[in-house]
């Protein structure tokens, strides 16, 4: 069971929170192409590694919030804002999140 | 094989206590601090189960979870738990058990039998044999023949609870390294948990004799302030982020087990290692048992329950046990298949070096074994009256393997060790392969002929091993399936490491290249009880209940739960059907006036300078042009153009919107405004007030019910209050919101006060609403009412692919310009289709249609569908059915009569326009 920071909440068991799936998916306007529409509503990236999700803390304050997470062991890269740009997938974001889960397991 | 008497220097029980209990209906008497188990063993009980496929006789084998043999049912009636280890049970006063799969009795067995047919059983002979004609014909007789413990018929009476705890550093296990470990957490000032399966603590030191140390470091943890010890506390799960969960079995009053999910920022795991045993003929005799185990029943227990022992051994364990047996006053002889060089040097004791137990002589009990060299050459016999044995000792990894930690076979040890951990955790004492001295040498599997058991729960023998490589199945997970290895109650802990190192010897494969298989929850077998805690019976999933449920309860109501509510169904009449009394009532709408009770109706108010925006892009519809009192019929999709809620929105003010929503829907779109505003739509000055509870709403409709709003007493002009609009005021004194709109199709006031006040209202409309036969009226009638008009009922006339086109509502989309949640879909080949199911009247001119009844293309069955029957009712007002369903390319076809079917049987009807009654919809305006 996984171990989220709520913004406003602090550190909460995943059972109070319901994921919304992925993240940072810009919404097409009314004259998208049938691809890029389809693109939006259907197809969602899979990638064995980080993902950027978003979460909702639901049995809670209600607010939603963005996670990078590493689908592999788990661990959370990062906790952000909705209104946050999606964090470079380079070393140094990656290493704020692992001191993070360090911190966290400390 | 001697009677068994408790010896003095036994450092687990109370000899001044007797405790008796009865098990396979005779009684006997043990001591606190005793196992089923032990106290079994100390009355000479040494035959007590029969095993799973064979019915073989079988004693004990273990001390502990790992124990594959001795599985009883405990408890009689609602109350009983089948499939108990002895070994796991604490003696307690009246305990009442049975062995499991043997009948009359573990000594006289009628199915053992099959031991006879054991050389045609061997693995996959079930898939093998059973095939032809077919496996359902065997299935339930083999079922009856192969079960264990016998699951209670009635509920479980006892109580279950949850609780959660934090903390710094769990450590699960309380043997020696556990305590000390706990010990140096909780020194340097952390929080801890110290959690211990058996209900001692002390591990290894209860059966190794090193008390001291142990009893010390347990009495300082018990007075310490950081620590929290938990004995009889089973740690079965390690999930993510070190979320762990254990259950504890509680004695006393109250609930029987907690379950515990524990968080912790760091975790020790100092679970020791479980003894295995060596595979040969007949090793799993009653009296052949790991050595650690018996040296447990000797020194914790004070058990000799052995006067001529053979230790057979491939390490230097078993001498502790074969030396405490000589203390004991036993005679021990060790067969030690290393050579005299490796022997340790132990002067009391006989040792045979370079020699293997070949088979184990007698069946219900072992009296001798026999002896010879490894290779070959003269065998001889040894009498004896309990076998000892030490295949070494496999580190207990289970939840560090359940931790996603990897795992790697050392060669010192020959066993499977952590290797990485992933998670906050490590691993101490034995668990982490601390196993020095045991100078092992490997010996997986004695040769010669016999059956050599490996896994004693699932009588999975070396043999089905060599039948699983030559049928191909040499991955260690193809070997677990094709042979049950290790899929027993016991899963495996004694054996699957030495079925997987027989399966590599087989194959020329190191254990660590074949691997284990994965370890999962739970650690041994956990109740659902537990696991259910208190969220059973009305807790499951419980209902909400109306503000004036009394009202309605003492008005004949009869309840059912509707999208989570408990709601009036109808109010029979004496002697009459709730299907009569809905009849009734319906008519009673269309020719008087009736009250419902419409509270779970969803309310959310929309507030905020951009509210009227919001709103333009969460309907289908135009809300920003909506004035101030008035209200409109809206329909909200999904991104993919799916109707998911429809309801009647209120402009209350410029900035604020009271948005009604299906009642199951209230929730779930309150949820979904907050997404859209959250996570799209961040720019805009909008908050969401779901206040669905806050307000009680009755609606009175019919003919009369202007009258009824009238005669309760109202300031608000109903002569000036048209249908479709909001009105604030005073109804019966209280204060009140009145919106009109219908789902009837008859005038009606929905009137909403605060939900504290709904009895007064509800006392309120009943009194001024007598003169006028006014009638309390429940969802089935609702439901026929708007059958007759062909008001759509979302999730009932509509699927998960309904697009607004399909039930006839595309019109709002082509007056407005601006953009919505699914509009982009609507513009999709697929949306544009002609012959997309749509929602049709269809009129039965032979009785009320079933729905679900499928409308055939062609009128073959089985044949292609053209749709099917959604709403069906029979009209009071029409007196004849009425139905509505959603039928491919419906609207065109309006008067085509059309051939359905369901369940056998075969109707017809003639597509119609949606309204059945009223089609002006004059009666609503009135």
């Amino acid at each position: 069971m996984l171990l989220l920071t709520c913004p406003h909440c602090g550190p909460r068991d995943e059972t109070e929170f319901s994921c919304g799936g992925e993240s940072h998916i810009a919404r097409p306007s009314l004259e998208a192409t049938d691809d890029a529409w389809a693109d939006y509503v259907f197809f969602r990236t899979n990638p064995m590694g980080v993902t950027f999700e978003r979460w909702r803390h639901a049995y809670g304050c209600g607010c939603w919030f963005n996670v990078a997470r590493d689908v592999v062991n788990h661990r959370i890269l990062a906790t952000y804002a909705m209104t946050d740009p999606k964090p470079a997938t380079s070393e140094t974001a990656i290493s704020n999140g692992l001191q993070q889960s360090a911190e966290l397991a400390r | 094989m001697s009677g068994g008497s408790r010896r003095e220097f036994a450092t687990g029980i109370d000899i001044s206590r007797a405790l008796r209990f009865r098990f396979n209906n005779r009684s006997y008497v043990g001591h606190p601090g005793d196992t089923l188990a032990s106290a079994l063993l100390a009355n000479g009980v040494q035959l007590l189960a029969r095993s799973f496929k064979y019915h073989r006789p079988r004693g004990i084998l273990a001390a502990g979870a790992e124990e594959p043999n001795a599985i009883v049912q405990l408890g009689t009636g609602e109350a009983a738990e089948p499939n108990l280890k002895a070994t796991e049970i604490e003696l307690f006063d009246g305990l009442v058990a049975r062995s499991v799969n043997c009948w009359p009795s573990p000594s006289f067995d009628l199915r053992s039998a099959y031991q006879l047919a054991a050389p045609l059983m061997g693995a996959g002979f079930y898939y093998k044999t059973f095939m032809w004609p077919d496996w359902h014909l065997f299935e339930g007789p083999i079922r009856r023949a192969a079960g264990l413990g016998i699951a209670p018929q009635d509920p479980d009476p006892d109580r279950y609870i949850h609780k959660y705890a934090a903390c710094d550093v769990l450590v699960v296990g309380g043997g020696p390294a556990g305590l000390a470990s706990a010990w140096e957490a909780a020194e340097a000032g952390l929080d801890v948990i110290l959690a211990e399966i058996d209900f001692r603590l002390g591990g290894s030191s209860l059966w190794r004799g090193e008390r001291n140390e142990a009893e010390r470091l347990e009495a300082a943890l018990r007075a310490h302030a950081n620590v929290r010890v938990l004995t009889r506390t089973n740690v079965f799960g390690y999930y993510d982020h070190n979320a762990l969960v254990a259950v504890e079995k509680l004695d006393g009053e109250g609930a029987r087990q907690r379950l515990w999910k524990f968080r912790a920022k760091r975790v020790v795991l100092a679970t020791g290692a479980i003894e295995r045993p060596l595979v040969f003929a007949n090793n799993d005799r009653p009296g052949v048992m790991l050595a650690s185990a018996a040296q447990s029943y000797l020194r914790r227990w004070g058990i000799l329950h052995g006067r001529q022992i053979v230790v057979f051994t491939n390490n230097n364990s078993a001498y502790e046990a074969a030396t405490s047996f000589v203390e004991a006053g036993a005679d021990v002889t060790i067969i030690d298949v290393r050579p005299r060089a490796k022997i340790p040097d132990i002067a009391a004791v006989r040792v045979l070096p370079g020699h293997v137990v070949k088979a184990v002589v007698g069946r219900r009990a072992a009296n001798g074994v026999t002896i010879g060299a490894l290779d070959g050459g003269q065998t001889f016999t040894l009498q004896c009256d309990l076998v000892l044995m030490s295949g070494g000792w496999s580190p207990t990894v289970h939840l560090f393997s359940q931790s996603g930690g990897s795992l790697r076979f050392d060669e010192a040890t020959q066993s499977f060790i952590p290797n990485r951990a992933v998670q906050a955790v490590e691993c101490v004492g034995a668990a982490a392969g601390e196993l020095s001295g045991l100078d092992i040498e490997p010996l997986w599997e004695v040769p010669g002929p016999g059956p050599k058991f490996v896994d004693f729960a699932n009588d999975v023998t070396a043999k089905d091993i060599g039948l699983a490589r030559e049928h191909s199945f040499i991955s260690v997970e193809h070997l677990k399936r094709y042979t049950t290895l290790g899929m027993g109650i016991d899963q495996g802990k004694t054996s699957n490491v030495n079925g997987l190192a027989i399966m590599g010897e087989l194959t020329a494969r190191a254990p660590g290249d074949v691997g284990t298989t994965k370890f999962r929850p739970p650690y041994t077998p956990v109740t659902f009880g537990a696991l259910a805690g208190p969220l059973v019976g009305d807790l499951y999933r419980p209902v909400r209940y109306l503000p004036a449920h009394d009202w309605h309860a003492a008005h004949g109501a009869v309840f059912e739960e509707y999208g989570g509510w408990a709601r009036p169904t109808a109010y029979p009449f004496p002697g009459e059907t709730w299907e009569q009394a809905a009849q009734r009532e319906a008519a009673t709408a269309r020719k008087g006036c009736v009250l419902l009770d419409a509270s779970p109706l969803g309310k959310i108010e929309v507030v905020g300078k951009d509210a009227g925006t919001f709103l333009d892009r969460i309907y289908v519809g135009n809300a920003s042009s909506l004035k101030v009192g008035s209200a409109r019929y809206g329909l909200m999709l999904n991104e993919n153009g799916i109707i998911i809620d429809d309801g009647v929105f209120v402009r209350l003010r410029e900035d604020r919107y009271l948005v009604h929503t299906t009642s199951s829907g209230a929730d779930r779109i309150a949820a979904m405004f907050d997404e859209w505003l959250q996570c799209e739509w961040t720019g805009l000055d909008v908050a969401i007030l779901p206040t669905t509870t806050q307000w009680a709403t009755l609606t009175v409709s019919g003919p009369d019910a202007s009258e009824v709003i009238r005669e309760t007493g109202t300031d608000i002009d109903l002569d000036d209050f048209p249908h479709m609009t909001f009105r604030e005021g005073s109804v019966a004194q209280l204060s009140a919101r009145v919106l009109r709109a219908s789902f009837t199709g008859e005038a009606s006031y929905e009137i909403s006060v605060e939900a504290s006040n709904a009895t007064q209202l509800v006392g309120a409309l009943e009194r001024a609403g007598r003169p006028l036969l006014l009638m309390p009226m429940g969802i089935e009638a609702l439901m026929i009412l708007r059958t007759e008009k062909g008001f759509l009922h979302v999730g009932v006339d509509t699927d998960g692919t309904t697009l607004p086109g399909d039930v006839g509502m595309a019109g709002p989309i082509a007056r407005k310009a601006s953009d919505f949640i699914g509009r982009r879909s609507l513009l999709r080949q697929e949306a544009l289709r002609e012959d997309r199911l749509q929602l049709v009247g269809l009129q039965s001119h032979k009785g009320v249609l079933p729905v679900g009844a499928q409308v055939l293309r062609d009128r073959s069955v089985p044949g292609p569908s053209d749709g099917f029957v959604t709403s069906s009712y029979h009209s009071p007002t029409l007196d004849g059915p009425v139905a509505l369903g959603l039928v491919r390319a419906g609207r065109s076809r309006i008067g085509e009569r059309v051939k359905l079917y369901d369940m056998g049987e075969h109707h017809s009807a003639e597509i119609v326009d949606t309204v059945f009654f009223d089609k002006a919809g004059e009666r609503l305006r009135a």
